[in-house]
């Protein structure tokens, strides 16, 4: 279990995080949604160990994360930044095989199947500066997947991907959940986080507006205090998986 | 594709040996240990450390523009070599002239490794060499302007352009031990420099120690450009090129141009000092004139070939 223990991050003299207290089980998919500047992208880079907080602490299976070597963190915990994307034009296995640094070794059998859940076997030996945005995404998702790490934080993975896209990425997510993961993943697209998380938390000016199910969370009532407009729950998405 | 540019490198070093003014070919042995060998060392040691810090450099900084230059450390050599000129020591004891370049070096490094250490990134590292090589740039030019003769302004001129003419095995023992130890440790960043690719963020989330990362490549740079500028004065083009002629056939993986572009310099140097002995020239054309007039065309069909691809 990866656990946020009243985390406080402050900048510029505005409190990004104010005391923020969740814990998150293995083998769930979480989707954390809120508002712009809610705070979203800043926790997920707390609990992966890459910014401390200025109060609090955050705790694997116990242990402080400030406690862990860097690099044992990182075996055990992978972190896709919000629009990765790669400053060279290294081929798709060359960016899905940076995931097995951390373990020091090249990892061939976990990035050929990272390749293959991401549908990227086909295009391995092509360049990422010469995919579409969707393909170059997923391709970061593979250098994610094939770390084999116990807990899996993804920033808005689902920018720049299609519907089909979109559904393929969370089903993924759901299996990654399903062998005893913990994913976290941040969305903006509330019908995909009512569809595919089994909870759903809610942040607001960096704290915890609603947590729970999809189903207790994503109501008129919750939703619609948090982001500021009407929700409209009897009109999820049209498009089906 | 790196042993096929180290066997050109070694190919090159040989045919070094054998020209110069006396004539092709092995016509008196001390000629060719007291001159050529010294030489041939230095060419391809200015060289590598020149290709391998403009490798690191690019791939620590996420830009193909990034040169050992931007450092500061080429500036600090350049000042130190100057001063020795401007006070009248390099005509008394020569010794004093690389060891000026290394004292100047050295104090650069000192101070890009402090202003870039607070912060420990790579955009630090960048700008704080950009303001050294600023003011040493400075510095030499008021040394310029207040030379005390004309001979000592045209031995500064002529200095700066770089040459590898009449430099001996003292050189070679001053220049090469910190040249292999900055060698040694830029060689080990390579898959830190993979993980860079990501950005210093995501580098970090790999495990990556991007402060220590960012300290070890300049302490490194330092080293090797420092020490090479030290005794061979300004050498410019081949830390910008070296990575760039390398990343077509190697690939773009920074950690896998390393070795390769680090040949490839010591490659183009010594293939520079060859010319410049081979130019019926009263007096020798200077390395780092003839190292612009290589690099620059090749950066140029770089930027055409790289615009045409879709």
């Amino acid at each position: 279990m990866i656990a946020a223990n009243g985390v406080v991050v402050s900048r510029s003299g505005r409190r990004a995080l104010d005391g923020v207290s969740l814990a998150f089980e293995m083998g769930r998919l979480t989707a954390l949604a809120g508002p712009n500047g809610a705070g979203k992208s800043t926790l997920l880079s707390v609990l992966a160990g890459l910014l401390a907080p200025d109060a609090g602490s955050v705790t694997l299976d116990g242990q402080p994360l400030h406690a862990m070597a860097p690099a044992a963190r990182a075996r055990r915990i992978a972190w896709l930044e919000q629009g990765a994307r790669a400053s060279w034009g290294m081929t798709v296995r060359e960016i899905a095989a940076l995931g097995r640094l951390p373990h020091g070794d090249s990892g061939a059998e976990a990035v050929e199947e990272a390749l293959a859940a991401c549908g990227l076997a086909a295009m391995a030996e092509r360049r990422v500066d010469a995919l579409s945005g969707g393909e170059a995404r997923r391709a970061m998702l593979a250098r994610v997947l094939a770390t084999r790490a116990e807990v899996l934080l993804l920033d808005e993975p689902a920018a720049d991907l299609d519907p089909a896209q979109c559904f393929a990425l969370m089903r993924l997510l759901r299996a990654e959940a399903a062998e005893g993961r913990a994913v976290i993943v941040v969305l903006h697209d509330l019908a995909l986080a009512s569809r595919f998380a089994d909870r759903i938390v809610l942040l607001a000016e960096g704290r915890v507006a609603a947590d729970g199910t999809p189903e207790a969370v994503m109501t008129e009532e919750e939703a619609g205090r948090v982001f500021g407009v009407r929700i409209g729950t009897d009109a999820l998405p049209r498009v089906l998986p | 594709m790196t042993r096929a540019l180290a066997a050109l490198a070694g190919a090159l070093a040989l045919l070094s040996l054998l020209v110069g003014r006396a004539g092709f070919g092995v016509v008196d042995t001390a000629i060719l240990w007291e001159l050529r060998a010294p030489r041939t060392v230095l060419a391809l040691a200015v060289g590598a450390g020149l290709g391998l810090s403009g490798a690191v450099l690019q791939g620590l900084l996420r830009n193909r523009l990034a040169d050992p230059g931007l450092l500061g450390v080429t500036g600090g050599a350049s000042l130190g070599a100057v001063l020795v000129y401007y006070y009248g020591l390099a005509a008394t004891l020569p010794v004093t002239l690389p060891l000026g370049g290394l004292a100047g070096a050295g104090l650069a490094a000192a101070a890009i490794l402090a202003l870039a250490s607070r912060t420990g990134t790579g955009a630090a590292l960048l700008l704080a060499g950009l303001a050294v090589a600023s003011l040493t740039g400075a510095a030499v030019a008021v040394a310029l302007s207040f030379a005390p003769n004309p001979f000592a302004l045209a031995e500064i001129t002529v200095w700066l352009l770089g040459s590898l003419e009449d430099r001996g095995w003292r050189e070679v023992l001053l220049a090469l031990p910190a040249v292999l130890a900055g060698a040694a440790l830029l060689l080990g960043l390579g898959r830190r420099l993979d993980a860079l690719s990501l950005g210093e963020a995501g580098a970090a989330s790999l495990g990556v120690d991007v402060p220590g990362t960012v300290r070890r490549a300049a302490l490194g740079a330092a080293l090797a450009v420092g020490a090479t500028a030290a005794v061979a004065g300004g050498v410019g083009f081949v830390g910008l090129i070296a990575p760039n002629l390398v990343r077509g056939p190697v690939g773009e993986r920074p950690g896998a141009l390393l070795l390769p572009a680090m040949f490839a310099g010591a490659a183009i140097v010594a293939a520079a000092d060859i010319a410049v002995r081979l130019v019926p020239l009263q007096q020798e054309m200077r390395l780092g004139v003839v190292t612009a007039l290589i690099g620059a065309p090749l950066l140029l069909r770089l930027v055409v070939t790289r615009s045409e691809r879709p």
